[in-house]
């Protein structure tokens, strides 16, 4: 067992574990966070993935006590209030999910994506970087869309705040 | 997963004691090992973890000398703008792993060491002629690949940081399994003072190698129109349910014309 600490959606948790106890399930079951999901459970689906030091990574193939002292967000993590982040309105707006089941993931890694590239996304870039994640309802033009709209408000959106700082 | 203790190592020094504990094993990105012990294809007692040995990271380039800590991702190595400039085909090797989940956690150590027969960086590192240099001595790629998930690293040997030097031309082709996106075969062609290596990975029956016939021919000449023709034998090829041997002979005449090609250009 080891004491595991993390900052999870700006909240700082802690809680004993057993070291073979992965990230997901600490998620879930020991901090009743269950947005993340377990899909495949073998790393290629992508439905568990969650941001831990800012970067997106499949919480199903990390241990929680690997994770201990980072920082970790999970889509519970990512509205802010009833305002709900622009990847979570686009996808919604485009209808970029059918039964829900990869959503999270699904959001979680395009958030990911659109930082990684502040200069903008081209469908061909997202499709490529959607490598690790599997969704079986969509057949994922709603995802892209969604993807690439958000990409576009979220520039906007930095844009905006670049010239309220200035 | 069975269980396990986890221990988190503060330096190599650190990581050396604390792997003589029990069947301990050693974790880096774990983007082999967590799946690995998930399915108790492997079951160590401990777990030491590299990931945040700050000795152990990041990405030195002096001249044409580049070094890269063995605990550094594939998203780093990627993303490396000074390597991007030296060895470009590396850091686009290193963008072609897996997904980007997996490439922010798979370090190049952690892919080395475990050296499975369809990696991406046993090519390159064969191919560049690199040192692989551990907590005990340094090694040269071609007597570190030893066979399918063999490698010369002794008990509790840690890979510290790999080295090479950069070559004139160098580039990296895949032709990936469409399910799981590993290389059926992927080839690795440098052309640096020393001549031309090309290196194969996702074929050979005992993993990577060097494959002998496409040198012969671009050391006469580094252009794609001297592979035609060349028959890569397949003898010692993997046959399984994806490519039969004789399939992945031709493709890896394929892909080095397409690395060639893209070495030129």
């Amino acid at each position: 067992m080891s004491d595991v600490s993390l900052m999870v959606n700006g909240k700082r948790v802690s809680g004993a574990a057993e070291d073979r106890t992965l990230l997901v399930h600490f998620l879930r079951e020991n901090l009743g966070l269950t947005g993340t999901h377990v899909g495949c459970d073998t790393s290629q689906c992508g439905a568990c993935v969650v941001h831990v030091d800012g970067k997106a990574v499949k919480s199903c193939t990390m241990l929680a006590v690997q994770a201990s002292g980072s920082s970790v967000v999970t889509i519970e993590g990512l509205a802010n209030g009833a305002d709900l982040h622009p990847v979570q309105a686009a996808f919604k707006e485009h209808h970029g999910l059918q039964c829900g089941f990869c959503t999270p993931g699904m959001i979680m890694a395009a958030t990911d994506m659109i930082n990684r590239h502040p200069e903008g996304l081209d469908e061909a870039t997202v499709r490529a970087e959607l490598e690790g994640n599997i969704c079986r309802c969509t057949g994922y033009h709603n995802i892209v869309k969604a993807i690439l709209a958000a990409s576009k408000t979220m520039a906007k959106g930095a844009k905006g705040k670049a010239k309220q700082a200035a | 997963m069975y269980s396990v203790n986890y221990h988190r190592a503060a330096s190599v020094a650190d990581a050396a004691k604390l792997v003589k504990n029990g069947d301990a094993k050693l974790l880096s990105g774990g983007m082999t090992l967590i799946p690995a012990m998930k399915t108790r294809l492997a079951a160590p007692s401990d777990l030491v973890d590299l990931s945040r040995i700050k000795e152990m990271q990041g990405i030195k380039v002096s001249g044409k000398t580049v070094t890269i800590g063995a605990a550094t991702t594939h998203f780093d190595v990627s993303n490396d703008e000074k390597l991007k400039k030296t060895c470009p085909a590396l850091a686009h090797l290193a963008s072609l792993i897996g997904d980007p989940a997996v490439r922010y956690k798979g370090t190049i150590g952690g892919s080395i060491a475990n050296n499975d027969p369809a990696a991406d960086y046993p090519a390159a590192l064969l191919a560049l002629g690199a040192t692989i240099v551990t907590n005990k001595r340094e090694i040269s790629a071609d007597k570190f690949f030893k066979g399918l998930f063999e490698t010369a690293l002794k008990d509790g040997e840690i890979i510290t940081a790999v080295s090479f030097t950069a070559p004139a031309k160098a580039a990296y082709e895949k032709f990936r399994n469409p399910a799981s996106r590993y290389a059926i075969v992927g080839v690795f062609v440098a052309k640096g003072k020393d001549g031309v290596s090309v290196a194969v990975t996702g074929a050979g029956d005992d993993g990577v190698f060097r494959s002998k016939e496409i040198e012969a021919a671009l050391a006469k000449n580094f252009d794609a129109a001297s592979l035609a023709g060349v028959k890569v034998p397949a003898k010692n090829l993997m046959s399984d349910i994806h490519a039969s041997a004789d399939y992945r002979a031709n493709l890896i005449a394929v892909m080095a014309k397409r690395a060639v090609t893209a070495a030129n250009a």
